[in-house]
């Protein structure tokens, strides 16, 4: 954060002498230090799992959900701004819709994402926006199988066999690369998944978090829903036995 | 004076013209018309049609039947169209009348299922919902001069509560334990009627079946857009289930004895 100060990060119009968008690299500044957000996908399907750190003990449990539903078939999960990735959310379904109008068809991820990686692109362009503070994970069982992708607030996507973003990527990252993702069924998975987001939680430095776990495939018969109650505490009390016996 | 460039020097016949350099300088077209001279074409008939649907009430919840013929006219243009369809988990229509106007009603309560899922709020649009959208839109349509020409019927049942109300392209609406429309309304509903009144909360599904089964064929028999092949739309506490297409049993031994008809020797 040298160039602090030097005038190149007052607008998202305006480049860096070495060529950096430094408005942009604030918005991932932004999203590096919310909560974990993880993706896997697996064999059959997609599971979608948020650390929603919990900042007053007087809300609602369950209230502003991180994991929001884009289609029948689509899911995404945000880190960073809530309310970015609210209105990215009602994007994605007029994106979705508009596909499906088009097309008669449910719409592929892929072409979901793309269309939504132009839209947050468009917000790196002008002095007048300021870039999305939202990365996001999208996942999906469409016609191509599951599918999982990143949506980062460059408005640049990639595909991913494992995903994570937010405060606790990179511990993530390794405990995701440890995992045989193609060969996990979805309930395994929301296992690994309840593990991993608990592996990742800062006891020391954070407040409390809540586990919050969505999936799609053969389980959902393909709809995005989220893990039933019964399995999501049976998960979320494995994930603090493991973390006990591990430490 | 004329205006056009490519106009000029040019013989001044709309018919002819030696000169024409086409595609690269088209001069106005004479034939152009008014796109609104004749007005604006509203829906005045149906086109490719279905025939009656019925339902009931019965002791588990409601039953829905459909022929599958699409006539063109009074041809029997397509023999194999599902005229019975889900929404949502609770809810099944049955639609006659104007097929295409059917499967855009189809396309919009897609679109009301998808964005109610996607709130995730644990709720979803039963049939009292589906039934009251479906008013509205009918409703609204017909007073642009321009009414989606169904008669539909919706069926469902949620939390323990059943459902059966007609629509039509009027925007009229009504409930009733035992509703046809269409020709159905004439030759099935005096039939249906006697056999379902006062009897919803005891027939079993087996009797319900053979109610609606025998009103099918007494339809197959007089009514000349119908068809012989049919759905039954079962809707109870576990759900939608739209059968296969069964063909109704039918006997034409009676026929030969029938006197007063058509042509006949004697």
């Amino acid at each position: 954060m040298t160039s602090i100060g030097t005038g190149y990060d007052l607008s998202a119009s305006t480049y860096s002498p070495d060529g950096r968008i430094f408005q942009v690299e604030y918005a991932n500044k932004t999203v590096e230090n919310s909560g974990t957000v993880i993706g896997l996908r697996v064999k059959d399907g997609i599971i979608l799992a948020v650390e929603k750190l919990v900042h007053s003990k007087l809300l609602v449990p369950e209230s502003n959900r991180r994991i929001l539903t884009v289609d029948r078939h689509i899911g995404m999960a945000t880190s960073g701004l809530l309310a970015d990735g609210r209105h990215l959310a009602n994007r994605a379904r007029d994106e979705a819709y508009n596909y499906r109008e088009m097309y008669r068809e449910s719409p592929p991820l892929k072409e979901v994402v793309q269309r939504l990686g132009l839209y947050v692109q468009a917000y790196t362009l002008y002095s007048s926006v300021r870039p999305f503070g939202v990365s996001t994970i999208f996942g999906a069982v469409d016609k191509t199988g599951p599918a999982l992708f990143i949506v980062e607030p460059s408005g640049i996507s990639y595909g991913y066999h494992g995903a994570a973003i937010g405060k606790g990527r990179q511990i993530a990252k390794t405990e995701l690369e440890k995992l045989k993702l193609a060969e996990l069924s979805m309930r395994e998975a929301v296992f690994e998944a309840a593990r991993i987001i608990h592996l990742v939680h800062d006891d020391s430095k954070e407040k409390e978090f809540q586990l919050e776990l969505s999936w799609i495939g053969e389980e959902t018969k393909g709809l995005h829903l989220p893990v039933p109650k019964d399995l999501c505490e049976e998960a979320d009390r494995k994930a603090r036995e493991a973390l006990e016996t591990f430490e | 004076m004329d205006h056009f460039p490519t106009s000029w020097g040019r013989p001044r016949t709309e018919a002819y013209d030696a000169y024409n350099t086409f595609p690269l300088h088209q001069r106005p077209n004479p034939g152009h018309k008014d796109a609104f001279a004749e007005g604006v074409q509203r829906t005045q008939q149906p086109i490719v049609t279905g025939t009656s649907v019925l339902g009931i009430l019965y002791k588990d919840g409601i039953m829905l039947v459909a022929d599958t013929l699409a006539s063109y006219g009074s041809l029997a243009r397509f023999k194999s169209i599902q005229r019975l369809h889900p929404v949502g988990s609770s809810t099944v229509i049955g639609a006659s009348g104007d097929m295409s106007d059917f499967q855009y009603l189809q396309t919009l309560l897609e679109e009301l299922i998808i964005e109610e899922f996607a709130e995730a709020d644990k709720h979803e649009l039963g049939p009292a919902e589906i039934h009251e959208y479906l008013s509205r839109i009918m409703y609204g349509r017909r007073s642009k001069m321009n009414p989606l020409w169904n008669s539909l019927l919706v069926a469902g049942k949620k939390d323990g509560k059943r459902f059966l109300a007609y629509v039509d392209l009027l925007g009229t609406t009504y409930s009733a334990s035992t509703i046809a429309t269409g020709y159905g309304a004439y030759i099935a509903l005096p039939l249906l009627r006697t056999a379902v009144e006062g009897k919803e909360d005891t027939l079993t599904e087996e009797e319900a079946r053979k109610i609606l089964e025998d009103a099918m064929r007494v339809l197959f028999y007089r009514d000349a857009r119908s068809l012989d092949k049919y759905q039954i739309a079962i809707v109870n506490d576990e759900g939608v289930t739209i059968s296969e297409p069964k063909k109704i049993e039918t006997e034409w031994g009676f026929a030969e004895g029938i006197r007063g008809y058509g042509a006949q020797i004697q």
